[in-house]
């Protein structure tokens, strides 16, 4: 890698989150407006640290409803039952199908649990101006990115089981509360992570090699 | 200094000039390897002809049975409307939201909004409001989950197996194939390109 490396922000460049336009600070500094498409200009996303962490403490809270509270209950000829999500895994595992109990497992239990831890260490080493290996932090910062959708996947399950089993007397499904709660933990964790500004990753490098703070 | 020849990287904000690159190469950040830009040979056509084919089975996949089930005579199918209009019905709206947008109000605007971006390029137009388009584009991909749904699917139908007869419908097949078409439409999709062409914000 070369010796220099700059970046935007330092130079007082804007890039343009929308059109990627970079774009020279103009004296009105409370307005900058994107020449080419009008977005609003701003060098790091404006309180991300904050912002994130709401989302997160939102997710924190809601994410013990959504493992406790039932996310779907059947009543049939045999009686009535009610399944968090994890007595779902249970099943599946105990019914033989490891394999999808493997899938649901990993989306519901393991992605959500690792994307709450991971995005708080995020935050915790941005807030501390943390210099360790920014290149490890921005690929955890990829991943979070990338699986966290695929938490919805025991939404969509539970939404198909309760539309396919309505068969009257012999079985009806209905979703539970608690697949509300897991949605909005899904859903909250991904705003979380779009509201994380990555750059803040990269930032106090700089610093520590004698150039001017920002 | 000429500014449009520089780009900052979106995820560690270095500063770089922008290259020429090989024929459906890929320029990459040279500090954290983040996919800064494509070359845009010929991508119009492939685009627009993949997110058309999308669109076909996009259709198909909604207007018929995803699933059907058939326990002693019973039988009921499900297409995606009437899932989300099951859980609508019996009180459950915030689940119906919660599968609705991003499995079929979220692909549909994505679908639309890129061929409404696409004909007129096609004809070195670009369409009317294409700022805003090109906006709400980035915005709505990340809520669209069509690929989550399909393993939804798959998973409902093993747990059901046991307790019923379960039968594939069309529908099943068009998610299937729409899933990695949608992909390379996306993939082909080059809004930095279609950015260089907007002349400045009126």
């Amino acid at each position: 890698m070369t010796g220099i490396e700059v970046t935007a922000g330092q130079l007082g460049f804007y890039s343009c989150h929308s059109c990627n336009l970079v774009s020279k600070a103009t004296p009105d500094h409370h307005e900058a407006h994107c020449a080419r498409c009008g977005s609003h200009l701003h060098l790091r996303k404006p309180n991300s640290i904050s912002r994130a962490w709401a989302y997160l403490i939102a997710s924190y809270i809601l994410y013990v409803p959504a493992n406790v509270l039932p996310i779907m209950h059947t009543s049939s000829l045999f009686g009535a039952q009610s399944d968090t999500i994890m007595s779902g895994i249970v099943y599946l595992w105990t019914s033989g199908s490891w394999h999808l109990a493997l899938i649901v497992f990993i989306a519901s239990i393991l992605v959500p649990s690792a994307k709450l831890l991971a995005l708080t260490f995020l935050l915790i080493s941005v807030q501390r101006r943390s210099v360790w290996d920014p290149m490890q932090r921005t690929r955890i910062y990829r991943i979070v990115e990338l699986v966290g959708r695929w938490s919805m996947l025991d939404i969509f399950v539970v939404a198909i089981l309760v539309a396919l089993v309505q068969l009257q007397s012999l079985a009806t499904i209905k979703a539970g509360l608690g697949a509300v709660a897991f949605g909005a933990v899904v859903v909250l964790t991904m705003i979380a992570a779009m509201e994380f500004e990555p750059k803040l990753i990269w930032d106090p490098k700089r610093n520590r090699h004698g150039q001017a703070a920002g | 200094m000429n500014l449009s020849s520089l780009i900052a990287c979106h995820e560690c904000d270095l500063l770089q000039k922008r290259v020429a690159l090989p024929p459906r190469g890929v320029g990459r950040c040279s500090r954290c390897f983040a996919v800064l830009y494509r070359d845009t040979s010929n991508w119009i056509d492939r685009a627009l002809a993949c997110t058309l084919g999308s669109l076909i089975l996009f259709l198909i996949a909604n207007a018929y049975p995803i699933v059907g089930l058939e326990v002693q005579g019973n039988r009921t199918v499900a297409s995606l409307y009437d899932t989300l209009h099951t859980l609508w019905n019996e009180g459950r709206q915030d689940v119906a939201l919660l599968v609705g947008v991003p499995t079929m109000v979220a692909p549909a605007i994505q679908i639309g909004l890129m061929l409404y971006l696409l004909f007129p390029l096609r004809f070195n137009r670009l369409a009317d409001g294409a700022i805003p388009v090109l906006r709400f584009l980035q915005f709505v991909k990340t809520w669209s989950m069509m690929e989550v749904f399909m393993i939804g699917i798959l998973v409902a139908l093993t747990k059901l197996e046991h307790i019923a007869h379960v039968h594939v419908g069309i529908a099943l097949w068009a998610f299937g194939a729409l899933i990695p078409l949608l992909i390379v439409s996306i993939s082909a999709f080059n809004p930095d390109e279609i950015w260089t062409r907007v002349k400045g914000a009126a």
